[in-house]
């Protein structure tokens, strides 16, 4: 009961948050201290009770290991490239190379500058971009980072808006019309890329209709075109997986029990087999993160949204090698908190899952 | 279901029948093969060069001279499109070829010998499956394009572009064949042929691998598609490859720069991708119910 209610509670506290970002209010700070300390007071107290206290310090330090591992390689990778980001340009004069290469620290040994970034990296500096003279890194991420979370979370929130419903729909009414229409539009969905469905919405909505804006990220009218065609294809994984998960659960031994019981059809879709069904869903967002952070690179392009997939596409094209290293540390570290969310949630979900 | 009254039937032979009984795998089956069968004799049947300017004809809309158009440069649309089914398919088929062996052998490898290569296989994957594929796949082309390995640009992007696109997708594989073999080797006839003293190599080669063919294949034939569309981001993205090479990407790119006044520029291109990618996944569905017994009737 508590649980439910701490549940409900942090759900509409993210909810609030979510929606006053998305009409651009401001977010006051207790608001977000507040949801932080639901959240993980109330996921520490259910960690403890449930005695997964080992299995999650066990992840988050595997979590450690795998970015170390990660910005290591990158590192390395990227600094021991032959040919530098200073090469492209006219030929420069050696002392200006030379003047350049101190300033970047990049005639000390490897050894030395991996020492160096780690320490910095540890207190949350990226380093000095090439391409921006004198600007950190941390500090174009600090500006950009809000942008393409928006779109992240805009994007999830609309897929399983419109995944699951269709999934459960689909799954439910199986075999009939219903199930056909929403299954074929899911696999179209999924094999739509973005770059087609994008400028179709633009056409649409904002040069006929001009409801909504073409490009840009400044208010709620900008955020839902790329928004909706960021979150298509996710929705059409969400809802291919949801019904094969709903025939699943309705196959299922305590389903056909729930029936014999004489439960009426509402109670058992909705007591029954939609709460049992939903949790593959949940699993499915770890991935899922990780195939909205790849269209993202692709949304941010068409609509110009200054966001960081943008400026890893630019860091590339510019050899702007510290740029490429802490925007692939980030996205890393998303993926990797994503997929320990995930897990954890699940656990808490569903008492069936023991974690070792 | 109930026993079949043939004896020896392969699971490939059932799947096979199970199949053809899918109209719609099938006839997406026989569009794949249409569009490889185009891509193929590109040269022989595209009517212009993908390269060729006509000056005259400069943006031209659809007419009896081109069916879809002419771009920005005036090339043909239609002859760019069948180059570009070309690299576009080349591109899907290779890479999921390569991510095929090296997945399988990781796979095979890491769930064969279990234990401490296990692990230490796994944990490995772990690591690259925490990097976004699509910063996998630039860091990979960053790295080879400035290793500087191969002279001709165009064919640098080319084979960065398959290089990267196999390092990243056999990762999948590995897992799916290493779950598969886990399985498998527990069955009784790899105890019976064990005892009979068969040697590591043919267990796996003679017992394992012929009996995980099934999930193989299925993930294969949705790995074509999600690579193909992997390449058209990256050369979307002008991270990929550049004109005059024509791929769908490339070309994707190309009209959505000219979007609201030229729409078949962007239109050609898109169509192309969202029909290939349809006839993927639909043979993939198909494939998937047709090897998973447990669904036959099902859906």
């Amino acid at each position: 009961m508590i649980g439910r209610l701490w549940g409900t509670g942090t759900a509409l506290l993210v909810a609030s948050i979510i929606l006053l970002s998305f009409f651009n209010y401001e977010i006051p700070t207790p608001l977000v201290y507040l949801t932080a300390l639901a959240f993980f007071g109330g996921a520490g107290v259910f960690i403890f009770t449930r005695g997964l206290t080992i299995y999650v310090i066990k992840r988050c330090l595997g979590a450690v290991f795998v970015m170390w591992v990660i910005a290591t390689l990158t590192f390395v990778l990227l600094r021991t490239l032959p040919g530098g980001p200073f090469d492209s340009e006219k030929a420069l004069p050696p002392e200006i190379l030379e003047n350049l290469a101190k300033k970047y620290k990049l005639n000390e040994p490897l050894i030395n500058q991996y020492g160096d970034y780690m320490y910095n990296l540890l207190q949350g500096d990226l380093g000095q971009s090439y391409k921006y003279i004198n600007r950190g890194i941390t500090s174009i991420i600090a500006e950009s980072l809000p942008n393409s979370i928006q779109l992240g979370v805009y994007a999830l929130i609309i897929s399983y808006m419109i995944g699951i419903p269709m999934g459960i729909l689909a799954g439910w009414k199986r075999g009939s019309w219903v199930d056909f229409s929403s299954m074929m539009v899911a696999m179209s969905g999924q094999s739509l890329p973005s770059f087609l469905i994008a400028p179709i919405f633009i056409m649409v909505f904002a040069k006929q209709l001009g409801w909504l804006e073409p490009a840009l990220w400044e208010g709620p009218t900008y955020y839902i075109i790329p928004m909706v065609v960021l979150g298509i294809r996710p929705a059409a994984v969400i809802a291919r997986l949801t019904r094969a998960s709903v025939l699943e659960v309705i196959h299922s031994d305590y389903i056909r029990t729930a029936r014999a019981k004489g439960l009426d059809q509402k109670t058992v879709l909705f007591k029954h087999v939609l709460r049992n069904s939903l949790i593959p869903v949940l699993s499915l967002s770890g991935p899922l993160a990780a195939a909205i952070l790849t269209g993202s690179f692709v949304i941010e392009q068409i609509f110009a949204i200054p966001g960081i997939a943008k400026h890893l596409v630019l860091s590339v094209t510019n050899r702007d090698y510290p740029l490429i290293l802490g925007t692939t540390l980030l996205f890393s570290l998303i993926l990797v908190v994503a997929n320990l969310v995930t897990d954890l949630l699940i656990a808490i979900v569903d008492p069936r899952v023991k974690m070792g | 279901m109930g026993a079949s009254k043939t004896t020896g039937r392969s699971l490939q032979h059932e799947a096979w029948i199970a199949l053809r009984k899918n109209k719609v795998a099938m006839v997406s089956g026989f569009l794949i093969i249409f569009v490889c069968a185009v891509a193929l004799l590109a040269p022989w049947i595209s009517p212009y060069p993908f390269d060729e300017q006509y000056l005259d004809q400069v943006l031209a809309g659809p007419s009896e001279r081109h069916w879809f158009g002419t771009d920005s440069l005036g090339r043909d649309m239609l002859s760019r499109l069948i180059y570009g089914a070309r690299i576009s398919m080349a591109v899907g088929v290779i890479t999921a070829f390569v991510s095929l062996i090296i997945g399988t052998a990781y796979g095979a490898l890491a769930g064969w010998f279990g234990g401490w290569t296990d692990s230490a296989l796994m944990r490995i994957i772990d690591i690259l499956d925490s990097i976004p594929s699509i910063i996998l796949l630039i860091l990979v082309k960053l790295v080879f394009e400035a290793a500087d390995i191969i002279g001709n640009p165009e064919l640098k992007a080319l084979t960065s572009m398959l290089l990267a696109l196999s390092l990243v997708s056999w990762v999948s594989l590995a897992r799916v064949v290493r779950g598969q073999v886990l399985q498998v080797k527990q069955m009784s006839y790899v105890e019976a042929a064990r005892s009979m003293g068969a040697s590591q190599l043919r267990m796996v080669a003679q017992h394992i691998l012929p009996n995980i063919l099934g999930p193989v294949i299925v993930l294969l034939t949705f790995q074509i598609p999600s690579n193909i569309l992997a390449e058209s981001f990256l050369s979307f993205l002008g991270l990929g490859l550049q004109p005059p090479y024509s791929s769908w990407g490339v070309l994707a790119n190309d009209g959505w720069r000219s979007m609201s006044s030229y729409p078949h520029l962007m239109i050609t291109p898109g169509v192309a991708i969202f029909v290939a990618m349809l006839a993927f996944n639909l043979l993939g569905d198909g494939l998937r119910d047709a090897f998973d017994p447990q669904m036959r009737g099902r859906a």
